[in-house]
């Protein structure tokens, strides 16, 4: 493909729907991070732009931020699940695989190797992206496993600390102490320790993240897709606010996230050598790939 | 997963009709897992995941040992069974032929995800070889399960020996990809009954395997961002509001038991159609499906060998349950007699719903934890419907 899929012929666009051709000729598809990624943001149509989440929620801010980021959003599929991410992610402009609560990981098991099987030679790129209850609770065999096994795609965690879409309950990542549906005496142990165990587990490039640098939580997205790419698992664990479980005043969903990058979000980046020589040989293709540009645009402005 | 080190096998590829209908066979004696399995290697299935329960492990060890031959592309073996059938239903959205198989507890554990498939449109092939699922636990040969699986949405095939584990088998691929039904298929079979003890087989040719999938011929395409249309359309209506909710999913649903209806001609057309009939002018008739069909087909030669008028349906396709043709079968009958392998008598409740005159089914007799069917329990109930005294030792 996959932008010749997606394209329509002239003399049909007229036919289909505005928004259709207008994410065709202006969105990110077919386009690098430096013309359409997130410093761009406002200058290309992006993939997500309606959403029913709650005002304010850093959730759906970091989706839109998510989506801005994908190095390859016209060969990328995004699986998710029940939890209040999905309202936005099945609205975003990118296959999206909806399963049964806690499945993502087992699903995207099956989807990465089918497609490795059918299409050997392309880069398709395989996201799961599910909530703390989603990824560390219901679905916690069936992401610890996929990561035991290796599996090549990235995994993120949406962690509000709370089960947002049920009405807050107490999930596995709630932080000990809080006093939250079915935890009415407060919450008796302590918060997952998430990033440990995927580095246990065989995750091969690891990050944890309160997303108040939008340009260093896009590197962290794109580094954590390509190497899964190559390498193996890799696994993003976002904090991802709910303002309204925790009565997080919305002017303030930020000043919490800076906060909490202080406390149980600060950043944390790992990965294993292999991890890194990708990360190095690609970020300085990049780099070379910049300074010719630039160079060859000097040349043109002398001449 | 490294494909290129995979044995390549050079296979002539021939279409569902020649296969099962035409391809020279030739005879083998095998098991019941064997038989799934041989079908499964004819069968041209892009991967298979596995994971272990008795009775059903056997037959995903062989398709681990035909993976390893090179007739699967890819085979692993997954955490559970609820991580085996979500990633079916992963893999199946790429474009291309699954496989799995599992017993009783299994299925249940997987059932979540199982009666997902056919709203997601997986065209996947489930074995589904019979255990005991309710405690007292037991890995015997109870076919309860058939009666959760019977509402999922899917095709329910059920066995009655080696071959027909075999044909189904083959068969279940073919239907389950046709555009107009691309909805999974269960082929299921008797524990140990079947898939542990050996029987003749016609098999075709090994050389010879089915058309590959077409991820392009399907109501709803593989999402492999190749396959048009595009999903760049962004209105995810379900969730637009509560209307929308129940409309979708209504719709969407009927479509799924439309194209569960629309199988029964690829079940003629491959199988020979849902039901065989013998004697149908009797007067009393033993129906049943699976492992039970061959303790009630050899109660019909007790019969026959008797004199009595007695007949014989076997039913094989549980999904589309074959209403019309039971109806049309025994509308001159006087008693219905439906042996089976389970408590609550699932296929005795489906006969009843198909015939205006429920009151001359009998309800049994059945067996259950996995028993033997005598024949000699089927043959009472069969002097008891045509008044003939017996005094039958049990
Ligand atoms: C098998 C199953 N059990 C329970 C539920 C109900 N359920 C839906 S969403 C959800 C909680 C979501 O919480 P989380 O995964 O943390 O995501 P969030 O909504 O907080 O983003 C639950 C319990 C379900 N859909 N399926
Ligand atoms: S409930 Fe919480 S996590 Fe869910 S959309 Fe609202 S603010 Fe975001």
């Amino acid at each position: 493909m996959s932008l010749k899929y997606m394209t329509p012929t002239e003399q049909f666009k007229k036919y289909l729907p505005k928004d259709y051709v207008e994410l065709v000729d202006y969105g990110p598809f077919g386009k690098s991070q430096d013309e359409a990624g997130v410093n761009n943001i406002g200058q290309f149509k992006e993939v997500l732009e309606e959403h029913p989440m709650c005002s304010g929620c850093l959730m759906a801010y970091f989706i839109r931020v998510f989506f801005a980021a994908l190095p390859n959003p016209e060969d990328t599929v995004t699986l998710g699940t029940a939890g209040c991410g999905r309202l936005a992610i099945s609205q975003a402009a990118v296959p999206f695989i909806y399963g049964n609560y806690g499945d993502q990981n087992a699903m995207a098991s099956g989807l990465s190797r089918a497609f490795r099987l059918r299409f050997p030679d392309k880069k398709k790129d395989v996201v799961t992206l599910a909530g703390d209850g989603g990824t560390m609770d219901i679905g916690f065999s069936m992401t610890m496993h996929s990561w035991i096994r290796g599996e090549k795609f990235t995994t993120i965690m949406l962690d509000n600390e709370v089960y947002g879409n049920t009405g807050g309950q107490e999930s596995g990542m709630s932080p000990q102490g809080a006093i939250l549906k079915m935890a009415p005496e407060g919450k008796k142990f302590e918060k997952m320790p998430a990033t440990e165990l995927a580095k246990t587990a065989g995750c091969v490039y690891v990050v944890r993240i309160s997303p108040t640098n939008i340009k260093k939580t896009a590197k962290s997205i794109k580094r954590a897709i390509l190497v899964a790419r190559e390498v193996g698992p890799t696994f993003i664990h976002v904090y991802t606010s709910c303002n309204i479980e925790y009565s997080i005043p919305t002017e303030e969903v930020f000043k919490d996230a800076k906060d909490q990058e202080k406390d149980r979000f600060s950043f944390e980046e790992y990965m294993t050598d292999e991890a890194r020589e990708v990360i190095e040989r690609i970020e300085g293709e990049e780099k070379k790939a910049k300074k010719a540009k630039k160079g060859a645009r000097k040349e043109e402005v002398v001449s | 997963m490294s494909q290129n080190a995979r044995p390549k096998l050079e296979k002539k590829i021939v279409d569902a009709g020649y296969l099962l209908k035409e391809a020279p066979r030739t005879q083998q004696f095998i098991t019941g897992a064997q038989a799934m399995a041989e079908a499964v290697k004819r069968a041209n299935v892009d991967m298979a995941i596995a994971y272990p329960i008795t009775p059903q492990s056997e037959v995903m060890h062989l398709v681990g040992d035909i993976y390893a031959q090179g007739h699967i592309k890819e085979y692993y073996r997954a955490e559970e069974e609820l991580g085996t059938m979500s990633a079916i239903a992963g893999a199946a959205r790429a474009g291309v032929r699954m496989f799995t198989a599992t017993s009783g507890p299994g299925l249940l554990r997987g059932l979540e995800a199982i009666a997902s498939w056919p709203g997601h449109r997986i065209p996947a092939v489930l074995g589904v070889l019979t255990r005991v699922v309710n405690a007292p636990l037991s890995i015997q040969p109870d076919n309860i399960e058939i009666a959760y699986l019977m509402h999922c949405g899917a095709l329910v095939l059920h066995a009655e020996n080696q071959q027909d584990t075999f044909d189904m088998t083959l068969a279940a691929f073919a239907i389950a990809e046709k555009v107009d039904v691309y909805i999974p298929v269960a082929v299921a079979t008797e524990g140990f009954f079947v898939t542990h003890a050996k029987g003749y087989v016609n098999t075709t040719p090994e050389d010879m395997a089915l058309t590959p999938i077409d991820p392009t011929a399907a109501p709803v395409p593989a999402m492999d961002n190749e396959t048009p249309p595009a999903r760049i359309q962004r209105d995810a209506p379900v969730q637009k509001s509560n209307f929308m909710s129940y409309l979708i999913h209504a719709v969407w649903q009927q479509e799924i038991w439309d194209s569960n209806k629309r199988s029964m001609k690829y079940i003629y057309e491959y199988l020979g159609g849902p039901i065989e009939v013998q004697d149908p002018e009797a007067d009393v008739f033993v129906v049943a499906s699976g492992c039970a069909a061959a303790q009630a087909r050899e109660a019909h030669r007790y019969a026959q060998e008797e004199g009595l008028s007695v007949g014989f349906i076997k039913v094989r396709s549980i999904r589309p349950f074959p209403v019309d043709e039971i109806r049309e079968a025994v509308k001159n009958a006087k008693k219905l007699i439906v042996p089976e392998h389970n408590i609550i008598g699932w296929l005795c409740k489906e006969v009843k719903a198909s015939i205006p005159n429920s009151g001359i089914v009998v309800e049994g007799p059945r067996v259950y934890g996995g028993m033997t069917l005598p024949v000699e329990l089927i043959m009472a109930e069969i002097y008891n419907a045509l008044g003939i005294e017996h005094n039958m030792k049990l």
